[in-house]
């Protein structure tokens, strides 16, 4: 069962997720690496493949506000990471869901580092203190991209109908 | 412009609806409802690499040939790290140079001494904005150029590879907006910045989430498109969408004497009727320096709570503040006088346009001589991945737009953001200072 390896608080910024200062680095094979960078303790146990994939952050509201920085999914993806916040900020909703980043959100979700987590369709189950949080569906604005499986490939559905306004 | 009827009650429009509705061939919208506007313009800066990227995996298997939906309607700007401070920056920068010249992309701006700068500000200062345009750019601060009447949002970098390939932002949901109305005259050396600031203290950093602010009153039409840049490029920081100046004779003004731009325009004002999802009333005439203290941009105090903080490095510039009248404001307040020893004070305007009129008017000199260092335009130490890095233990002031733990390159370090009047003032003492006070 997905363990909570991270419990974060409200407004955990793209600085956090992924310092400016690696930004030069784009490509999601390289990314992971800096994940959470400035935080040495928890990059170290992620680049030392002691966090298995699956393994959940717990955020509170407006998680991944700040910059447009797409590094800051694609870092957290590149771990197999799954998000269950309170809230996210609009562009890192956007380009999680654009990415294929497992992203819940869950507005009163509370637990704690350790804890065992149920992640179902509509709520998530907290094994460990045995509660239970519904959980909101994403934007539906965003669901024919979620259904293909991201937006590279919900594009190049588009691009071979030759859809486009050329 | 006829209000959209439902339930036998007409319903106006805002700016972003009425923008949305067009760019998306409808007669109207309301808020929640999903669209694909056509995009005006489609801006990129140093992630144009990622782009690139994304955009040619897009059309990898399908058989059909990469191909820019309309290479006028992108912009490239090069400035998070100019010149570039590694050999890879340098590298993403030459594979970007060679796909603008395969692509005709035409507005490209290299790093140069001519027509460089902060995306931010060339964008407005060469007209390629303009009111009722849908604009996207991969970088989260381009909500700035809604000051010109636009609607403007960020987006990542696959987004974008979406957008080039296809011409469309992609499954849009009309946001709701707040009304920003504002009264009364600013106080000597209080401004759009304080205005800005003590907004999202009271919004909080989420509290304009998935909306849009737009902002009217007798305080917003008298305040020049630099201040207006201001509040928009700072909306983000609230969590908006974007923020949305409607249309005026400052519109016009500007894009005509400043930008050059010659075709019509076709300001976009939203209707008597409008539904708002609420307003909030701001008196500027009682405002006070406002200072966002660390490590959050909406943990704002007015300044008497922090004066007299040490600090140790003193930023203007930006997509924010780094506009002429910032470098006039600076420049004045720091002419004859000398910058705090063991304080550095780093000036970056915001494009070299900018920094060439600088020049020109003496403000660099009077910088320079007081002890400023002024950079060249472009993002400067904003977001740490350049130059102008903090030590550990050292604070910065400075007029930028986001403070978060590590913003300038060192997690060890603290970041408190001010108007251009407070960081001059502050550079000459070496710490917090409030300018009303005269040093």
């Amino acid at each position: 069962m997905p363990r909570v390896v991270l419990a974060l608080g409200d407004d955990v910024s793209t600085d956090v997720i992924y310092p400016g200062r690696y930004m030069a680095t784009v490509l999601p094979s390289e990314t992971p690496q800096f994940a959470f960078a400035d935080d040495v303790e928890f990059n170290g146990r992620l680049t030392a493949k002691q966090v298995p994939a699956g393994s959940v952050i717990v955020a509170g509201r407006n998680f991944g506000c700040g910059s447009s920085r797409e590094q800051a999914a694609s870092c957290l993806q590149g771990h197999g990471l799954v998000i269950v916040a309170k809230g996210f900020a609009r562009i890192f909703l956007q380009n999680a869901i654009n990415l294929g980043l497992a992203v819940v959100t869950a507005p009163e979700v509370e637990t704690s580092e350790g804890h065992d987590l149920e992640i179902l369709a509509d709520r998530v189950v907290d094994r460990t203190s045995g509660r239970s949080f519904a959980v909101e569906p994403l934007p539906r604005a965003r669901q024919a991209i979620i259904d293909a499986g991201g937006l590279i490939a919900y594009t190049r559905t588009r691009v071979s109908r030759a859809d486009t306004r050329r | 412009m006829p209000g959209m009827v439902q339930g036998g009650e007409a319903m106006g429009m805002t700016v972003v609806e009425k923008i949305l509705a067009r760019a998306s061939g409808r007669e109207a919208v309301r808020v929640g409802d999903v669209v694909e506007p056509a995009v005006d313009l489609a801006m990129s800066h140093e992630n144009a690499a990622l782009v690139v990227n994304r955009f040619l995996e897009v059309f990898e298997g399908t058989g059909v040939a990469p191909r820019i939906w309309d290479p006028a309607r992108i912009a490239i700007v090069f400035d998070h790290r100019v010149p570039a401070e590694s050999p890879k920056t340098a590298t993403n920068q030459r594979k970007v140079r060679e796909f603008v010249a395969a692509n005709g992309i035409g507005r490209f701006h290299d790093i140069r001494g001519d027509v460089g700068g902060i995306c931010h500000q060339v964008l407005p200062e060469n007209g390629y904005v303009r009111p009722g345009a849908v604009v996207v750019g991969t970088d989260s601060h381009t909500t700035s150029h809604g000051a010109l009447d636009a609607f403007a949002f960020g987006i990542g970098a696959t987004e974008m590879a979406s957008v080039w390939a296809l011409g469309v932002a992609l499954n849009v949901e009309v946001p709701a907006t707040i009304e920003v109305s504002v009264r009364g005259r600013f106080p000597d050396h209080v401004g759009p910045k304080d205005l800005i600031l003590h907004l999202i203290g009271a919004l909080g950093a989420e509290g304009a989430n998935f909306r849009v602010l737009e902002f009217h009153g007798e305080t917003i039409r008298s305040m020049s498109t630099s201040g207006r840049l201001v509040l928009c490029n700072m909306s983000v920081e609230a969590g908006a969408t974007s923020g949305l100046v409607p249309g005026d004779e400052e519109t016009v003004r500007y894009l005509r004497a400043e930008a050059r731009v010659q075709e019509p325009l076709h300001l976009v004002v939203p209707d008597d009727d409008a539904a708002y999802e609420r307003t909030i009333e701001v008196d500027v005439a009682t405002l006070v320096p406002q200072i966002a203290c660390p490590h959050t941009v909406d943990n704002v105090r007015p300044i008497a709570a922090v004066e007299g903080v040490r600090v140790h490095q003193v930023v203007i510039g930006s997509c924010t503040n780094g506009r002429l009248d910032d470098i006039e404001a600076a420049a004045r307040a720091v002419r004859g006088r000398k910058v705090a020893q063991g304080t550095r004070l780093l000036v970056f305007p915001a494009s070299a346009r900018i920094y060439q009129q600088a020049v020109e008017r003496g403000f660099v000199a009077d910088l320079m001589r007081a002890g400023a260092v002024v950079m060249n335009s472009g993002c400067g130490p904003c977001l740490g991945v350049h130059e102008g890095a903090l030590g550990d233990g050292e604070v910065a002031l400075s007029t930028t737009n986001r403070n978060f733990k590590g913003r300038m390159g060192n997690p060890r370090s603290e970041v408190y953001l001010c108007s251009p009047d407070v960081a001059a003032a502050s550079a000459l003492t070496g710490a917090i200072t409030d300018p009303r006070k005269g040093t």
